[in-house]
C-alpha cells in the first residue's frame, strides 16, 4: 500500500484563532477519506493547507514523496492534486467546455488544447453536463456549477481529488447521482478526500473518516468506529441534528 | 552652507505646500475609501476650484478666504451631481468602468473649460504679506492655506466621527452591504461622500490659486500628487492623507537643496511605485 | 477543431487592416494616408493592450510607457549610433519587452486599482526621468537629422515606407492577438481574468503567465514608438509618455469590446474616426473633448461590454466569427 499524501503535525493560525493544530494522517492510494466536523472546525482550512492556498505555519505536507508544504497551488495542481471549492468559483465568461479545458491544460498531464477539448467533452459527459458545453459557465445553476467544479478537477486526471461539500444544496436524487459519480471516480484509481455534511453519504462512501473539531483531530477510523465514538458524538451535541444523523447510521 | 540657506527657504515653503497637497489628496482618498473608486476627474475639479477663486476675487472682489465658502458649497453639489450621473451606475462594476466613467467626466470638464477659458495661464493677484521668523520668510497666503487645511481636516474628522451622516459614511466605507442591512441609506451616503471629496478638491484648488498661476489643465499634476499622497498615507485614510501631503511637501522642500528641481517628480513617482509594492496599505494604514 | 474554425476569427480583423492600407490609394488623397497611419497605429497599440487588459484582466493605465521608452531607445540608436530603422525598431521592441518583464515581476503582484495606479506611477516616473536624462536630450528630447531620411530615399519616400511598416506592425499586432487568444497560453490568461485564485488552483502559473502577457503587450508598442518618432522627426518626453493617450487606448479597447481580437480594431476605427470628425467639425471643434467624454460616459454606463460584447449578446450565432 503506497502512501499518496501524508500530513505531519500541520498547524495553522489566523490571528488569535488556532484553525488547525497538529493534524497528522497518512492517506493510502485509492482510498476515500471522509473529513467531517461541525461548522468552523477547520475542514476547508485543511484543504487550503494541503493544496497550498494557505500554507501551514508548522508541520509538513508530503505528496507523492515530495514535501509540498511551501509550494504554490499551481505546483500542487501540476503534481496531480485537484480540488473543488465549497463556494463555487466558475470562470463566468468562459464556456463550460473552456472551464474544463483549463483543468485539463494546466493540470499534471499538461494537455494541449486539442486533447483538452476531447477530455473536457468526456468529463462533462461523465458528470452529466454534456448538453451545456457551449453555454457560459456564469449561466449555470448552483447544482450545475458544482458539477462543473467536479468536471474541472477531474479533467486534470489527478492522483488526489479534494472535494469540498459537493453535495451541499443538492436534492436527494442529485445527491444519489453525485455519490455514484464519486464512486466511479474512485474506481478509476483516484484517491479522494471529501468534506461533507451529508452524513449518510460520507458514511456510505468513505473507507476511513477523520473528525475535526476546533482544528483538532478528535477521532479517526472506519465509518463504524466513528459512529460509535463518544468524543465525536459529544462534539456534535452542539449540533443536535447532525448528532442524530450520525447515530442513525449505527 | 549655501545648501543650508537654500534649505531654510525651500523647506518651510514645501511643508506649507504639503498641507494643501494633503487637503487635495484627502478628497481623493475619501472617495476611494468609501466606494473603491479612483476619481480621475480629481484634477479638473481642483482646477475648477482655482477658477472659483479667480472669478470670485478678480471679478467680484470677494476675499479668497471668504470665497472658500461658496466654493465648498458648489463643490459638494458638483460632487453629488457627478456621482448621480456618472458613478452610481458603475459603483459595483469592475474597476475599469469606474475609472473610465470618472475619466469621461475629466474630459467633459477639460473640454468645456478649454472652450470657455482657453489653456493660457491665469493669475490671482492676491497677497497676504509675509512673515519673518529669524532667517525664514513665510508667505502669508501659504501660512493661511495651511491653517485652512488644518481647519478642514479637523472639521472632516469631527464630521466623520461625531455626526450621524459621518458615522454612516464610515459604516458604508467599512461594509456597504452590512450598513444597508442596518438601514443606512447607502446611495445617499455614497453621493454625499463623493460630494465631500469633490469639495475638498475644490477648496484645495481655491487655495493653490493664491500661490501659483494656473490653467484649466493645472489640476493634472495635483491629481498625480494626490495619488502619490493617497498611497503614502494609505488609500482610504483621509487623515493619513494629511501626513502624506506633509511628507511630499518635505521631499519637495529638501530635494531642491541637493538636486535639480526637475528630479522631484522622478523621486516622487519612484517612491509611489515602491510604496505600492512594499506597503500597499500605505505608511499609516489603509482602510482594509 | 476544424481548420477554418481556427482562422474564421481572423477574417474580419485582417480585412479591416487591409482596407485601411488600401484607403489612401483608392481615394488618391495623400492626407488620407496620414489618417490611415493614425488608425493603424491605434490598431497596433490597442490590440497589444488588449492582450493584458482584455485577455488577462489587468487594467494598465500607463501602457504608453512602452511606446515612449521603446521609441526613445530606437531614436537614440538611430541618431547617436547610426543604426538602421529596422534594427532600431527591433531594439525598441526588445527593450520595451525587457522593461515589461522586469516591471511585470514587480507590479503584477498588485491587483485591481492598485495595479492601475502603479502603471500610472511607472509612466510618470519614466517621463520625469527621461526629462532629466542628458543622453536622451533631457526636456528637449532628440531631433533626427534630416539626412537620416536619405538612406530611405528622401523624406517623402521615408513617409511612404513608414506607412507600410505601420501597416505591417498593425497586422502583426492583430495576428499576435489572435494567436494568443486561440492558444493554450491564452486560455490560461482568460482563466486568470475570470478568477485568478481559481486559475492557480487549476494549475495556471499565474505569475509567469501574467508577466509574459505583459511582455507580449509591450513589444509592438515599443516598435510603433520608434516608427512614429522616426516619421515625426523628433521625440520629446511629453510626446513620448502622454498619460492621456494611454487612457485613449483603454477607451478604444473598451469601445470595441475587450477580450476579443476584433474589438480593439473596431474601437480604434470608431474612436479615431469620431475624433477626426469632431476636430474638423465647425460645430464641435471647440468642445470636441467634452463630446468625446460624454460619448465615452454613455458607453461605459450603458454598453460596458463594448460593441462586440453587445452584438454577441444579441446575436449568439456570430459568437465564433467575432471571437
Amino acid at each position: 500500500m503506497t502512501i499518496l499524501l501524508s500530513l505531519q503535525g500541520v498547524s495553522k493560525r489566523f490571528g488569535g484563532l488556532q484553525a488547525l493544530s497538529n493534524v497528522t494522517f497518512d492517506l493510502p492510494e485509492g482510498q476515500i477519506l471522509g473529513l467531517i466536523g461541525p461548522n468552523g472546525a477547520g475542514k476547508t482550512t485543511l484543504f487550503n493547507a494541503i493544496n497550498g492556498v494557505y500554507p501551514p505555519e508548522e508541520g509538513r505536507v508530503i505528496f507523492r514523496d515530495k514535501d509540498v508544504t511551501r509550494s504554490k497551488p499551481y505546483d500542487h495542481a501540476r503534481m496531480g492534486m485537484a480540488r473543488t471549492h465549497q463556494i463555487v468559483q466558475p470562470l463566468n465568461e468562459l464556456t463550460v467546455r473552456e472551464n474544463v479545458m483549463v483543468g485539463a491544460c494546466f493540470g499534471h498531464e499538461n494537455q494541449h488544447l486539442g486533447n483538452a477539448a476531447r477530455i473536457a467533452d468526456e468529463v462533462l459527459e461523465f458528470v452529466g453536463l454534456a448538453s451545456r458545453v457551449d453555454q457560459l459557465a456564469g449561466s449555470l445553476n448552483v447544482a450545475q456549477k458544482k458539477r462543473l467544479e467536479m468536471a474541472r478537477a477531474l479533467a486534470a486526471h489527478p492522483y488526489l481529488l479534494l472535494l469540498d461539500e459537493v453535495l451541499a444544496g443538492l436534492n436527494s436524487s442529485e445527491i444519489d447521482g453525485m455519490i455514484q459519480t464519486v464512486l466511479k471516480i474512485r474506481e478509476q484509481g483516484v484517491t479522494i478526500i471529501m468534506i461533507e455534511h451529508v452524513m449518510k453519504a460520507v458514511m456510505n462512501v468513505s473507507d476511513r473518516i477523520i473528525v475535526l473539531d476546533y482544528g483538532q483531530q478528535i477521532a479517526e477510523g472506519s465509518p463504524e468506529e466513528i459512529a460509535k465514538d463518544e468524543k465525536v458524538i459529544e462534539a456534535y451535541l452542539g449540533d443536535p441534528k447532525l448528532a442524530e444523523q450520525l447515530l442513525e447510521e449505527e | 552652507m549655501q545648501q543650508f540657506s537654500l534649505l531654510l527657504t525651500s523647506l518651510p515653503d514645501g511643508i506649507l505646500l504639503g498641507f494643501v497637497y494633503g487637503l487635495a489628496a484627502m478628497g481623493l482618498t475619501l472617495i476611494w475609501g468609501v466606494m473603491n473608486v479612483i476619481n480621475l476627474s480629481h484634477g479638473p475639479i481642483i482646477a475648477l476650484g482655482m477658477f472659483g477663486t479667480f472669478f470670485l476675487f478678480m471679478r467680484a472682489g470677494v476675499n479668497p478666504y471668504v470665497g472658500l465658502i461658496p466654493i465648498a458649497v458648489v463643490g459638494v453639489l458638483l460632487g453629488v451631481l457627478i456621482y448621480v450621473i456618472a458613478v452610481h451606475r458603475v459603483i459595483n462594476a469592475p474597476h475599469l468602468s469606474s475609472l473610465l466613467a470618472t475619466f469621461s467626466v475629466n474630459m467633459i470638464i477639460i473640454g468645456l473649460g478649454t472652450a470657455a477659458l482657453t489653456t493660457s495661464p491665469y493669475n490671482v493677484d492676491f497677497s497676504a504679506g509675509s512673515f519673518k521668523i529669524g532667517p525664514v520668510t513665510l508667505l502669508g497666503t501659504r501660512l493661511i492655506a495651511a491653517l485652512v487645511t488644518m481647519l478642514f481636516t479637523g472639521g472632516l474628522y469631527l464630521f466623520l466621527y461625531r455626526t450621524r451622516p459621518g458615522k454612516f459614511i464610515r459604516a458604508v466605507a467599512n461594509n456597504r452591504a452590512a450598513a444597508e442591512l442596518m438601514g443606512v441609506p447607502s446611495t445617499r451616503i455614497l453621493a454625499l461622500s463623493f460630494g465631500l471629496g469633490t469639495m475638498l478638491a475644490m477648496v484645495s484648488g481655491a487655495l493653490i490659486a493664491t500661490f501659483f498661476p494656473f490653467s484649466i489643465l493645472a489640476g493634472g499634476s495635483y491629481e498625480l500628487k494626490s495619488f502619490v499622497i493617497g498611497v503614502l498615507g494609505g488609500l482610504g485614510n483621509p487623515i493619513g492623507a494629511l501626513f502624506g501631503g506633509l511628507i511630499l511637501g518635505v521631499i519637495e522642500g529638501i530635494i531642491p537643496a541637493f538636486l535639480e528641481t526637475s528630479w522631484v517628480p522622478v523621486i516622487e513617482f519612484a517612491l509611489f511605485v515602491l510604496i505600492l509594492l512594499v506597503r500597499p496599505s500605505g505608511l499609516f494604514g489603509a482602510k482594509k | 477543431m476544424k481548420l477554418w474554425h481556427k482562422y474564421i476569427g481572423l477574417i474580419l480583423p485582417v480585412l479591416a487592416v487591409a482596407a485601411l492600407v488600401a484607403w489612401p490609394f483608392v481615394t488618391g488623397k495623400p492626407a488620407n494616408r496620414e489618417s490611415a497611419f493614425t488608425i493603424l497605429k491605434a490598431v497596433a497599440l490597442a490590440s497589444s493592450l488588449n492582450i493584458l487588459l482584455g485577455y488577462t484582466g489587468y487594467v494598465s493605465f500607463g501602457h504608453i510607457v512602452f511606446y515612449g521608452f521603446g521609441g526613445y531607445i530606437g531614436i537614440y540608436l538611430l541618431t547617436a549610433q547610426e543604426w538602421s530603422l529596422w534594427n532600431a525598431m527591433l531594439a525598441g521592441g526588445l527593450t520595451s519587452g525587457i522593461l515589461a518583464f522586469l516591471l511585470g515581476k514587480a507590479i503584477l503582484r498588485l491587483r485591481g486599482a492598485y495595479f492601475a495606479l502603479a502603471t500610472i506611477g511607472v509612466n510618470e516616473a519614466m517621463k520625469a526621468f527621461i526629462n532629466n536624462f542628458d543622453l536622451f536630450g533631457g526636456p528637449t528630447g532628440i531631433t533626427l537629422n534630416f539626412s537620416v531620411y536619405k538612406a530611405y530615399g528622401g523624406a517623402a519616400q521615408a513617409l511612404q515606407t513608414s506607412f507600410y511598416i505601420g501597416a505591417g506592425l498593425a497586422l502583426l499586432a492583430v495576428l499576435l492577438s489572435h494567436i494568443v487568444r486561440t492558444s493554450k497560453f491564452g486560455l490560461g490568461l482568460l482563466a486568470i481574468r475570470e478568477n485568478e485564485d481559481a486559475a492557480e488552483v487549476m494549475g495556471v502559473v499565474a505569475p509567469n503567465a501574467k508577466t509574459w502577457a505583459y511582455v507580449l503587450s509591450a513589444i509592438i508598442p515599443g516598435m510603433i514608438g520608434v516608427l512614429f518618432f522616426f516619421k515625426n522627426g523628433n521625440v520629446e518626453p511629453h510626446d513620448a509618455f502622454p498619460l492621456h493617450a494611454s487612457i485613449e487606448l483603454l477607451v478604444m479597447v473598451m469601445l470595441g469590446g475587450q477580450g476579443t481580437v476584433l474589438g480593439p480594431i473596431l474601437g480604434a476605427f470608431a474612436y479615431q474616426g469620431m475624433r477626426g470628425y469632431l476636430v474638423t467639425s465647425a460645430f464641435f471643434k471647440n468642445i470636441q473633448l467634452s463630446v468625446s467624454g460624454a460619448l465615452l460616459l454613455a458607453i461605459v454606463l450603458f454598453i460596458p461590454a463594448g460593441a462586440i460584447g453587445w452584438l454577441r449578446h444579441r446575436v449568439p450565432m456570430i459568437r465564433r466569427a467575432l471571437a
